[in-house]
């Protein structure tokens, strides 16, 4: 029972890195950038949560929202002012910007809103189900975490597949040229899957924070870096993958926590994901793009 | 006439080497006579020795970004390898060596020897992949590192070396010490004063960065960054030359973290996180991908400058980002890129024009004195 | 070649700065007290709460027309190289004595460099037993660790408040693993039952393992001796999966009820032990609580009431013993470990304090938390 019981656990984190991960993987998937500042965009999300919520003593769905609407504009504009002229620039070039923006974030928000601790008010409430007399315990915000992620992803899954921004943005990341050839506007294309990993970074900043409620300016890096592993785990790029990513990847830490050691947990969780690159270097749903000469 | 060419261009490099060890020895003569005058207030004396380390870290992530053309963001883990391994061979070394300076030593060639080798175990995965996955996986291994030495206990007593993983499984006999306590890190150790050791250091590091960089192994491993591919074709080994490149750059980290170590004296893992990885890197990069000059001279200023600007500690972060950010626009910006091109083939086409000019006058001359003849 | 002449000049230039010039002294005839804290970066919190109290009682102090004092504190986000370097420019201001540093892993840096240096110090708030060990002229303010984890389990063990014990505490910090070595030493020799033993590591979110083993061990009371900001975490997991143990925490745990956005009624019936509550009665707690609170808007913790205590105990010592400002670092180091060894102090964090070895010796005092507020246990 004590398993299934750190399994659940395990999927609860596991869901909000994939949430995370859903965000890297899609502006890797069209910009072909990792997106280093992704996991401070959740830490501002959740500050807004925080304020919006507990000061302004706001409905947490309008919470939710505004965080959301602010969230998207600051990931639109990072892409517009950082990213976009470097669109040409080699890998290296765009992935040292994208570490610059995630420490210019981070400093920001230490300085605005002091580096003391926040604890982001419970929206959901304490308490659990518990099944098996007792022996196996839930609690509603792990439930409501578990579910948002299939929601999300579902949602996702259906609007790249269905929609004319979705099937634009799979074009944009089989070939860009070719996209514009036939017509999409790739930078509006980028920019709208900015705006879209954003929003979903607002969200995942509200759950991280109900379930982790220690809000400060750094709260998002290590999440971030943990979510960022669960991309390339699940192969970055793909929708699917940064879910089975993620909720493998958080599984796997409560797992090697429970029956390894806590303090080597993330050296496992790392050592997971260099051990899976090397048998299968795009992750394990990946698609395998041979080089250009 | 080719030839002429290369000569000129040869002696171009050497001699901009030389401006460079110039540089490095000149400050340490300049410190070591402010110094002996007194003028040197504490806090500089004590971020001497740091700044030896940076400037060490910093040219040899410049190897593996700059020449090798490979992201790291782990270096600091190579550092800790380094830190911690000479700590200890230094530490158990106490009784035997009374003497401060070759323990130094020792520790320096054991640090660089433990590093080298976590260097080619990290190497050999990480250099089968590319560009972003191996940003990953070299940050993963830095986790990595960091965790393994976080959950490392090693004793010494009259019974020899104690050593274990995640608790601590031996007790020690009477009169016996931790020296790696897992994660309380390192403490008791005896400061050095390594000043002129980091600088011979940093000369040595330098000397076989551009020994390695003018030589034919050199050369290859900088067409593998330029086109992996082109490279591969005409024959260059990619594992062996990427290795080479990578255990090199790993090795002076290890011997800079112990260099590191014998500063202070108590140190922990955590110490060797993300964060310094990237401030070495943001060293690299402000000092010119592969320009190790500039490495040595972003480095040490930018050790001294938030030191100097203690009353402003609370940009300082924020003001490196916004540095960060703008200097890969601005290098990276079409429009930037073009003006300078512009400048310099103005500039290229000045300087043709007075070579022309000077050899127009020579032969003028050579004629005026043929026909004076 | 211009190029290398103008690095050189610019390098001079700052060399000059760093090298000080001889400008006039505004603290001259003050006796100059330095230390180093996290002033900025994840535990500022620490650090500015140490300077505040320090400034309130030189303030408090300067107006008493005795001795004058000045205290400086230097950033050193709690970091040991940079802690290092924060002593140094204090020495360069001519720090004549040092308030050690905030934290105890800068701590145990800085602390060599105050043997070394002979400078005369007294931490408020740095609890390893590591800091003052083998260095003769280094004192503690606070408890030593190993004090806390005897007097827990003692006070456990006296009050019967558990019989089945689970301890949770953070493995790579001195401060929490020297409390929990001889907590679970002391508990041997008491006969307590400790049923679960789990540890985490610095910025540790998820403590659902260690809370399940907890419960599924059938723990009644749950020991943390960590700091509260971990303590909120684990509360909060704990009430969201129904476990509702009693809790016991030490010192660091105090401030958990200042925390921005805190629902204090997690913390319903937590007991710890600490020497210090802002909400004593006694004049001297209230006068500084007051203070604080006036100026910063908010209340004072341990680690203010042991920096305020640090102040008063160094004047203390410097008035018996006739320490003036023109007296150099080491003279004055002598005359106050001579008084140091010998005085007793009575300020906020207890009565009668005595310092052997530079520990300190104080008894603290039990605190249950009751409708979010402290309330003495005894």
């Amino acid at each position: 029972m004590l398993f299934l019981s750190n399994v659940i656990n395990g999927l609860s984190l596991g869901s909000i890195y994939a949430i995370i991960a859903l965000g890297y993987t899609m502006v890797y998937g069209i910009a072909k950038m990792l997106n280093f500042a992704h996991g401070d965009v959740i830490m501002v999300g959740a500050y807004i949560c925080f304020f919006a919520i507990a000061r302004f003593n706001l409905n947490p769905i309008i919470g939710i929202l505004l965080a959301m609407v602010v969230c998207t504009v600051l990931g639109m504009t990072i892409e517009r002012f950082a990213y976009k002229p470097l669109r040409q620039a080699p890998s290296l070039a765009v992935l040292i910007t994208a570490i610059g923006m995630s420490y210019f974030l981070q400093n920001m928000a230490q300085l605005l809103w002091t580096p003391n601790i926040k604890v982001f008010p419970s929206v959901v409430g304490n308490g659990a189900i518990k099944l098996f007399d007792g022996q196996l315990t839930i609690s509603y915000i792990a439930l409501i975490t578990m579910g948002a992620c299939v929601v999300i992803m579902l949602m996702l899954s259906l609007f790249t597949g269905n929609s004319k921004m979705g099937k634009a943005m799979r074009a944009c990341s089989e070939d860009k040229g070719a996209a514009q050839l036939m017509g999409i506007n790739v930078n509006t294309t980028i920019s709208m899957t900015f705006a879209i990993g954003s929003a979903l970074a607002a969200i995942a900043g509200f759950l991280l924070c109900s379930a982790y409620p220690n809000l400060t300016p750094t709260t998002g890096s290590m999440p971030g870096i943990k979510a960022f592993t669960a991309a390339v785990f699940g192969g970055i790029g793909s929708i699917p993958g940064a879910f089975v990513g993620g909720l493998l990847l958080g599984v796997i830490e409560i797992l090697a926590a429970a029956y390894i050691s806590t303090e080597l947990s993330d050296a496992v969780v790392f050592m997971v994901l260099v051990v899976v690159l090397l048998v299968k270097p795009t992750g394990l749903l990946g698609k395998k793009i041979s080089e250009k000469v | 006439m080719k030839n002429v060419q290369r000569k000129i261009s040869l002696n171009k490099t050497t001699k901009s080497n030389f401006v460079t060890y110039g540089i490095v020895i000149a400050a340490f003569v300049i410190m070591e006579i402010l110094m002996a005058a007194g003028m040197v207030s504490s806090l500089l004396k004590g971020l001497l020795v740091p700044i030896c380390v940076y400037v060490i870290m910093a040219i040899s992530l410049n190897l593996t970004v700059g020449v090798l053309g490979e992201l790291s963001l782990g270096h600091a883990g190579f550092m800790s390898v380094g830190a911690f391994s000479g700590a200890v061979v230094s530490m158990m070394l106490q009784s035997v060596i009374p003497d401060a300076i070759p323990r130094l030593l020792i520790s320096l060639v054991v640090g660089a020897i433990f590093a080298a080798i976590v260097g080619v175990l990290v190497g050999i995965p990480v250099l089968r992949l590319n560009g972003d996955y191996l940003a990953i996986v070299t940050l993963a291994f830095g986790e990595i590192i960091k965790s393994l030495i976080t959950n490392m206990y090693i004793g010494l007593d009259e019974n020899g070396l104690h050593f274990s993983m995640i608790k601590q499984k031996f007790e020690l006999a009477e009169g016996g010490k931790m020296l790696i306590d897992g994660p309380i890190g390192l403490s008791g150790m005896r400061k050095v004063d390594s000043f002129a050791i980091g600088i011979v250091l940093i000369l040595l590091c330098l000397m076989i960065i551009f020994h390695l960089v003018n030589s034919k192994s050199g050369r290859a491993i900088m067409a593998l960054r330029d086109n992996r591919i082109a490279a591969e074709s005409v024959g260059i080994n990619v594992t062996k030359y990427k290795m080479m490149g990578f255990v090199i750059s790993a090795a002076m980290a290890g011997a800079a973290g112990a260099l590191f170590a014998s500063n202070y004296s108590a140190l922990q893992a955590s110490k060797f996180d993300f964060n310094t990885s990237i401030l070495v890197l943001v060293f690299v990069v402000l000092g010119g991908l592969g320009n190790m000059r500039g490495s040595v001279i972003a480095a040490a200023l930018l050790t001294v400058l938030p030191e100097l600007l203690r009353a402003f500690s609370d940009y300082r972060m924020l003001a490196y980002a916004i540095v960060l950010i703008g200097i890969m626009l601005v290098t990276h910006n079409p429009a930037i890129a073009d003006r300078l091109k512009q400048i310099k083939i103005k500039q290229y086409k000045k300087s043709a024009d007075r070579k022309a000019a000077a050899m127009e006058k020579k032969m003028v001359r050579q004629t005026a004195k043929k026909e004076g003849k | 070649m211009k190029k290398f002449v103008a690095l050189m000049m610019a390098l001079m230039m700052c060399l000059g700065c760093l090298a000080g010039c001889g400008k006039a002294d505004p603290d001259a005839g003050k006796i100059k007290i330095g230390g180093t804290g996290p002033l900025t970066g994840d535990a500022a919190i620490y650090g500015n709460a140490v300077k505040r109290a320090a400034e309130i009682a030189v303030e408090e102090v300067n107006a008493l027309g005795g001795l004058q004092l000045v205290v400086k504190y230097e950033d050193d986000a709690h970091d040991a190289e940079k802690a290092v370097n924060a002593y140094n420019a204090l020495k360069d201001w001519g720090m004549q004595i040092s308030m050690g540093s905030v934290t105890s892993d800068p701590g145990k840096a800085t602390s060599t460099e105050n043997y070394v240096d002979r400078i005369f110090a007294l931490t408020p708030s740095a609890s390893t037993d590591l800091y003052p060990e083998g260095k003769d002229n280094v004192y503690q303010m606070c408890f030593a660790d190993s004090n806390q984890g005897a007097a827990s389990a003692q006070y456990i063990y006296e009050q019967k408040l558990g019989t089945k014990i689970a301890v949770i505490y953070q493995s790579d910090i001195d401060y929490s693993k020297g409390i929990y070595d001889t907590f679970m030493a002391k508990a041997a020799e008491l006969g307590l039952e400790v049923v679960s033993k789990t540890t985490f590591i610095k910025g540790a979110n998820d403590f659902s393992v260690q809370i399940n083993e907890a419960k599924n061990s059938g723990a009644d009371l749950v020991f943390l001796p960590i700091y509260y900001q971990s303590a909120a975490l684990i509360l909060r997991q704990c009430a969201d999966i129904d476990y509702a143990p009693k809790f016991f925490g030490v010192d660091g745990m105090d401030g958990i009820l200042a925390l921005e956005g805190f629902d204090t009624s997690l913390a319903e019936g937590v007991m710890l032990l600490t020497p210090f509550s802002a909400d004593a009665q006694d004049e001297k707690t209230v006068n500084f609580v007051k203070k604080y609170q006036e100026k910063y808007n908010e209340i004072p913790n341990q680690f203010a009431a042991d920096a305020y205590d640090c102040i008063y105990a160094i004047y203390q010592a410097c008035t018996a013993a006739g320490v003036t400002a023109d007296m150099t670092a080491e003279q004055i180091n002598d005359l106050l470990m001579e008084q140091f060894n010998t005085m007793t102090f009575s300020g906020l964090t207890g009565e009668n304090m005595t310092w052997a070895g530079g520990y300190v010796t104080k008894s603290p005092k039990g605190m249950v938390i009751q409708n979010g507020v402290y309330v003495g246990l005894d």
